[in-house]
């Protein structure tokens, strides 16, 4: 037969129908960021979440600064504050039941203290008197992790593997409009949707990358219609919106829960203060940009809402200070003591058992403190 | 007395039988990694397995090798065992952030509170005619990262116990499997109930007096190889399999070595920024008054893998080895 023949003969069947392999629709955030303070749906909001946020915030406020103080003083090292943020922070922690688990980034140390942390123990990284100051496992908290989005293929692992052994736990991972861009955030985000792990990804798109702005960050509609691409919700939120960061969560949280899989979350926010203590804002963004979003702080937010239906009066707003101030002294108070160290304690973590090459090295370490002991011209 | 002929079992099939055991001994081993579930393996080491303990212990991940580690990660967290197989040496490359970042450092990270007891399974190795990015010799890259053991095996019966041990480890472990020996065979029996080795021990795999070969691997056969042929010069060749990359045995090494009096480093990676260099310098400062002629190295030649129809040219073989044994000062001796 020719080949000519042969095309002839060719009779072409159209290949397996196509369809969507779900309907993206449901998947779309809405056009506008979530809002519950000032608008219609506030109504709706229990009076004592919205006492216990307000609470909260000014608390993380607070801690922030003393933290930014205790940094120029040269008891941190660095501090990344969240200052402006505090609406995310705070409403991620308070979304949690005990028995789930938070995975929280660079930046979320408030987040950390607002799940049960101690305050000090939340700081040992940013002290510098070692990586991780608490327990993970104590209080379901990750390490606080500084690669970029490398903690949500983590979250996504947990949460895939309880859901394996019949566990209802829940795991949320925060991560910032920066870390979207790494390959991490994609990985996490299709794993999660594969397996349709129990997850919740919180991005706070606070706006900036240390300099670098959202518009040199990605072309997308926002963050949150990344989601489609993976197939699961995307949600868009007021970030400095307490009450609504809360509500929105806790319905990613339930959705998990109840074996919806996992959900992405954007929250609008605004870093107000710089990159860190190290870093110089006025060299890639101006002033009123920053008086801008002043304008829309979480705290004010909440405390108008709160004042307006009568749920806070000027006694509440000094007793919720008063008791940010005693956190602030005790924070004080302890940073202010040197951090105890034991040199030795570099080689008790690298394996299970050191190997017979760290045991060479541990010794030799001991020996050198031994004669810096030493008193001097001692034979 | 009756003996039942028993058929010679694969190196694969040893490292599938390590799995399967330890699946069947802890139900927190799970397997992870592309294609391990329904396929196989594309070596067909998780061959089985799927089918055996159901997918959800033997999971067809996405094509991901960070999100695979990174999630495995995760999974240890939560107190599972997983076994991730990288499909090549250098398609783990995408999954270093996590091992390097995260799966070394977690249990120094968190003073002990948080281990990883994480397996990674890495074919490397050249010799079996791939194209390029399947024959890398990564294992200077996981040496150099503190917190990893690094183990490969040489022989059926250590891809048995040292993946067994490598899974039962607390501690992270990369597991090399030397690639060209997965269809190799030897005295290994099935049958019989295998011995877990300990991390850590290096081996001597044949007694020698004139010099020592230390080796790990897939050049364990052709250092022994190289030990046979050096008969017909008047050599009688010691040669050290490591066995474990990281806990590096010294002791087994360098006791060889003050027998002997000299010794050549082979391996197939690299020779500058090689294993063979930390090798080497190791044996001088413990040995060096026992050392007839300085440490000699056969290394890969300091180049990216070469095309399969070159790698011939590259890859360390007896005839090297022979020259390089040749060249350690024997006139000094007569």
């Amino acid at each position: 037969m020719t080949v000519m023949e042969q095309r002839g003969a060719y009779r072409p069947t159209p290949p397996p129908a196509w369809q969507p392999r779900t309907d993206p629709a449901p998947l779309l955030p809405d056009a506008e960021p979530y809002r519950v303070l000032g608008t219609e749906a506030a109504a709706g909001a229990d009076p004592e979440l919205l006492r216990r946020l307000y609470a909260e915030l000014v608390k993380g406020r607070r801690y922030n600064a003393q933290a930014t103080a205790l940094t120029k003083q040269g008891r941190l090292a660095v501090y990344p504050s969240s200052t402006g943020q505090e609406a995310c922070e705070v409403a991620a922690a308070l979304v949690l039941e005990e028995r789930d688990w938070l995975f929280p980034s660079y930046r979320d140390t408030l987040a950390v203290v607002a799940r049960g942390v101690d305050p000090v123990e939340a700081l040992t990284l940013l002290r510098g008197d070692w990586h991780t100051g608490y327990d993970p496992c104590e209080h379901r908290v990750a390490p606080l992790s500084t690669p970029l989005a490398t903690q949500l293929p983590h979250a996504v692992g947990l949460a895939h593997a309880a859901r394996l052994k019949g566990d209802d736990v829940v795991a949320l991972a925060m991560v910032g409009d920066g870390g979207t861009s790494e390959g991490d955030f994609h990985e996490a985000l299709n794993f999660a949707a594969v397996w349709q792990a129990p997850v919740v990804f919180l991005v706070q798109n606070n706006g900036f990358a240390i300099s670098v702005p959202l518009a040199k960050q990605t072309a997308a509609p926002s963050l949150a219609h990344k989601a489609v691409g993976y197939g699961m919700p995307g949600r868009l939120v007021d970030g400095n919106d307490a009450a609504a960061v809360h509500e929105v969560l806790a319905a990613a949280v339930r959705r998990a829960r109840e074996g919806g899989g996992p959900t992405l979350v954007e929250a609008i926010t605004y870093r107000v203060e710089a990159h860190t203590n190290a870093d110089d804002a006025t060299r890639y963004r101006g002033d009123a940009e920053v008086e801008t979003w002043k304008q829309h702080d979480p705290i004010a937010l909440l405390e108008r809402e709160l004042t307006e239906r009568g749920l806070l009066d000027e006694t509440g707003v000094e007793r919720a200070r008063q008791d940010a101030e005693t956190m602030a002294a005790a924070l004080r108070a302890h940073m202010n003591q040197d951090a105890a160290l034991d040199p030795m304690d570099l080689f008790a973590h690298v394996y299970a058992e050191p190997t017979p090459q760290l045991v060479e090295q541990r010794e030799q370490l001991r020996a050198e403190l031994a004669a810096e002991a030493e008193p001097e011209g001692a034979q | 007395m009756t003996t039942v002929a028993v058929k010679p079992a694969t190196m694969a099939q040893a490292l599938t039988r390590a799995m399967r055991d330890a699946m069947a001994a802890d139900p927190s081993v799970h397997v992870m990694g592309e294609d391990v579930g329904t396929l196989g393996g594309v070596f067909r080491v998780t061959d089985g397995l799927a089918k055996e303990f159901g997918e959800d212990r033997c999971t067809d991940t996405p094509l991901a090798e960070a999100g695979i580690l990174g999630t495995a990660v995760g999974m240890a967290m939560y107190g599972l065992r997983p076994v991730v197989e990288m499909q090549f040496d250098a398609f783990a490359y995408p999954a270093f952030e996590q091992l390097l970042s995260h799966v070394a450092k977690m249990r120094n990270r968190t003073r002990g509170k948080m281990p990883l007891p994480i397996t990674i399974r890495v074919p490397y190795g050249g010799g079996i005619g791939g194209v390029e990015h399947h024959s890398d010799s990564s294992e200077a890259y996981y040496m150099a990262t503190p917190g990893l053991h690094v183990v490969t095996p040489a022989t059926v019966a250590d891809a048995y116990g040292l993946l067994r041990a490598a899974i039962a480890s607390d501690d992270p472990v990369v597991f090399l499997e030397p690639k060209r020996l997965y269809w190799s065979k030897d005295s290994w029996n099935p049958e019989e109930p295998a011995t877990v080795e300990p991390i850590g021990r290096a081996v001597v795999r044949r007694s020698g007096r004139s010099a020592t070969l230390i080796t790990y691997g897939p050049s364990v056969p052709v250092c022994l190889e190289a030990a046979e042929a050096a008969r017909s010069e008047g050599w009688d060749l010691e040669v050290v399999d490591l066995r474990s990359l990281v806990p590096f045995d010294d002791e087994t090494v360098c006791a060889s070595v003050r027998r002997t009096g000299r010794a050549v480093v082979v391996h197939e990676s690299g020779g500058f920024g090689g294993p063979g260099g930390e090798i080497a310098a190791r044996v001088t400062e413990r040995c060096f008054h026992h050392l007839e002629a300085p440490v000699l190295r056969v290394a890969g030649f300091d180049l990216p893998y070469p095309p399969p129809m070159l790698e011939r040219h590259h890859l360390p073989g007896v005839d090297r080895i022979l020259d390089a044994v040749g060249r350690l000062q024997w006139e000094a001796e007569s």
